[in-house]
């Protein structure tokens, strides 16, 4: 209940805002203000230089799928990370909980952007800091989109996954750097089918659990600003053999559920 | 660009140019039906006669800007015994007022359709110009779908560029094609055909079998870097179906007013062929979406005009697509 009351307060916060595509410097900081009291309330959020950075492109390609990157380099292990897109209509995106499977160094994945905006990524270490990475990126319009070209398409994929290694970047050793990508259209209440003229109803990735073997990856609770089929890029450690398990919830209470077999990389 | 003189030396042996005509008596037309003076008349465009009554009014190689006045798609009409059809109304209320009185200067035909090939602003936002005319609004089934989904954010960027008074707006279509349809121009038929999820998801082209002529629309680009906003696997079937029909030229969406067909598809192809065998290699070695719009394609820089303004996003939509093949 307590998460449900703040993304309404969130979302009342966003609607609130002025004409946002001129919104200028002082009025994105005072979003900002709002934004972290509200997530965060009085707690101090420590300048993130040499913790974590946050990378997203400054003109966004497709407002629909912009990708980003938050490197996490402190000394201190990161338990929590929040990534907060202040301008979009609900704007904490995500929220990461690491288990004790994960390598806390990068997380990459895509997101919908609605307005020229700010974006900020808070990192909380073990020991309770919070440290805060702050970019801007120009794109509009990712949220009203048309999700996909072809909504049919997309719900006899719904729910498929593919889980791969990927390329350097995120490896270290003793680490496997892995994209996860889940096909769900993650319709968010304000596309609408071309056919019909209706809006598509609302359903949307509320939880994605990573495990390997009986430990925990990550616990994303995400949100509607994820893009559609939500791709994420993420370290584990663990010996290989170890299958990786994915279970995902929607807001229909739909579960998915898979697990993959790493191919052997040698590590 | 639009002068005769300058049209003219672009004359080839398989298209015709209308310069032939005088502008002086159609100036002339207008300034007599002009009622006050004080509102100037739209100045008709010169335009190349593509085919036998087939006029294509070229648009500019450049983005939206307020001094092009979003004149930067192909648009035209066609003249059949009866009636006229627009195809793509224009991008703006000055170019689609433009068209009009191009139109009216040049035949007393009533026009009795608007074709909208896509949904995009450049090709439609000169719609309300011909509402005088009562036209019968044609689209894809999706057109009107996708105009109330994004209509109005397509008029508030064009607004920002041209001012209120200026940008114009689309108009819902009135007729809508699911598959196959015909329109009669009064002996002239034409056949509209629309297509699946191409360069966009509301993709029609229109064929004059009289003339074998295609007008393809935005699934064609030449010289200027083809704009992915549907299907780069969806777009190369449609481009092998359209190169099937009995059509020896082609209206380009963008680029010269008509160019021989099916060999112009060839640049087109050889582009999406190329980005999908770029990123299926880069996504078999576990390569990611930042990676692949700063390295696949790059081959057609200079191939193409405004490529660096078109091309990352165009991997973006191809990659998401391909990834799950």
């Amino acid at each position: 209940m307590r998460r449900i009351a703040l993304l309404a307060l969130l979302a009342a916060l966003a609607a609130t805002g002025p004409a946002r595509a001129e919104e200028d410097e002082a009025a994105r900081q005072a979003r900002w203000r709002d934004l972290r009291h509200a997530v965060f309330g009085d707690r101090t959020l420590e300048d993130g230089a040499g913790t974590i950075t946050l990378e997203a492109p400054a003109r966004a390609l497709d407002a629909a799928l912009v990708p980003i990157t938050i490197d996490l380099t402190g000394p201190a292990r990161v338990k929590t990370v929040y990534l907060v897109i202040d301008a979009n209509p609900s704007p904490l995106a995500g929220t990461f909980h690491f288990g004790p499977a994960a390598d806390t160094h990068e997380l990459r994945t895509r997101v919908r952007v609605d307005a020229y905006t700010l974006m900020h990524a808070v990192a909380e270490t073990e020991d309770g800091r919070l440290f805060v990475a702050e970019t801007f990126v120009k794109a509009a319009g990712g949220c009203s989109a048309p999700s996909t070209s072809d909504q049919k398409l997309a719900l006899e994929r719904l729910g498929q996954m593919k889980l791969k290694r990927v390329g350097a970047g995120a490896v270290r050793k003793g680490t496997d750097a892995v994209q996860l990508l889940i096909s769900h259209p993650n319709f968010n209440g304000m596309q609408m089918d071309q056919l019909t003229r209706n809006y598509t109803p609302a359903r949307f990735i509320q939880d994605i659990k990573v495990t390997r073997g009986d430990a925990l990856v990550f616990d994303l609770e995400s949100d509607i600003s994820l893009s559609e089929d939500p791709a994420i890029t993420f370290g584990v450690l663990g010996k290989t053999p170890t299958p990786i398990t994915v279970e995902v919830h929607d807001s229909t209470n739909a579960v998915f559920k898979q697990s993959f077999d790493l191919p052997g990389n040698g590590t | 660009m639009y002068q005769c003189g300058s049209s003219r030396t672009e004359w080839r042996s398989s298209e015709r140019h209308i310069c032939a005509r005088s502008l002086v008596p159609i100036l002339a037309a207008l300034w007599l039906v002009a009622s006050t003076p004080a509102v100037a008349a739209p100045l008709p465009f010169a335009m190349t006669e593509a085919a036998p009554g087939i006029f294509v009014r070229q648009g500019l190689d450049q983005d939206a800007t307020a001094e092009n006045d979003d004149a930067i798609a192909n648009i035209g009409f066609i003249i059949g015994p009866e009636a006229v059809a627009v195809i793509d109304p224009g991008g703006s209320r000055g170019d689609g007022e433009r068209l009009r009185a191009t139109i009216q200067a040049m035949t007393d035909r009533p026009i009795r359709y608007v074709v909208m090939t896509h949904g995009h602003p450049d090709h439609i936002f000169g719609g309300s110009a011909f509402l005088p005319d009562h036209p019968v609004y044609v689209g894809h089934q999706r057109l009107a779908g996708v105009l109330v989904e994004r209509g109005k954010y397509y008029r508030r960027r064009l607004v920002e560029t041209l001012g209120t008074d200026r940008a114009g707006d689309y108009v819902m279509p009135t007729l809508l094609v699911g598959d196959h349809a015909q329109i009669d121009l009064g002996g002239r038929v034409l056949e509209l055909q629309a297509h699946a999820a191409a360069h966009t998801d509301n993709d029609l082209t229109i064929l004059d079998r009289q003339t074998g002529t295609l007008w393809a629309g935005d699934l064609l680009f030449v010289d200027r870097v083809p704009a992915i906003d549907g299907s780069l696997t969806g777009w190369l079937k449609v481009l092998e179906s359209l190169k099937a029909l009995p059509a020896t030229r082609a209206v380009p969406g963008h680029g010269p007013p008509v160019v021989s067909w099916p060999e112009a598809a060839a640049d087109e192809q050889r582009y999406f062929t190329t980005l999908a065998t770029e990123i299926r290699a880069l996504i078999a070695k576990g390569g990611d979406i930042e990676t692949a719009v700063t390295t696949i394609g790059l081959g057609e820089r200079g191939k193409w005009q405004l490529f660096d303004d078109y091309n990352g996003r165009n991997v973006t939509v191809a990659f998401k697509e391909l990834e799950w093949e």
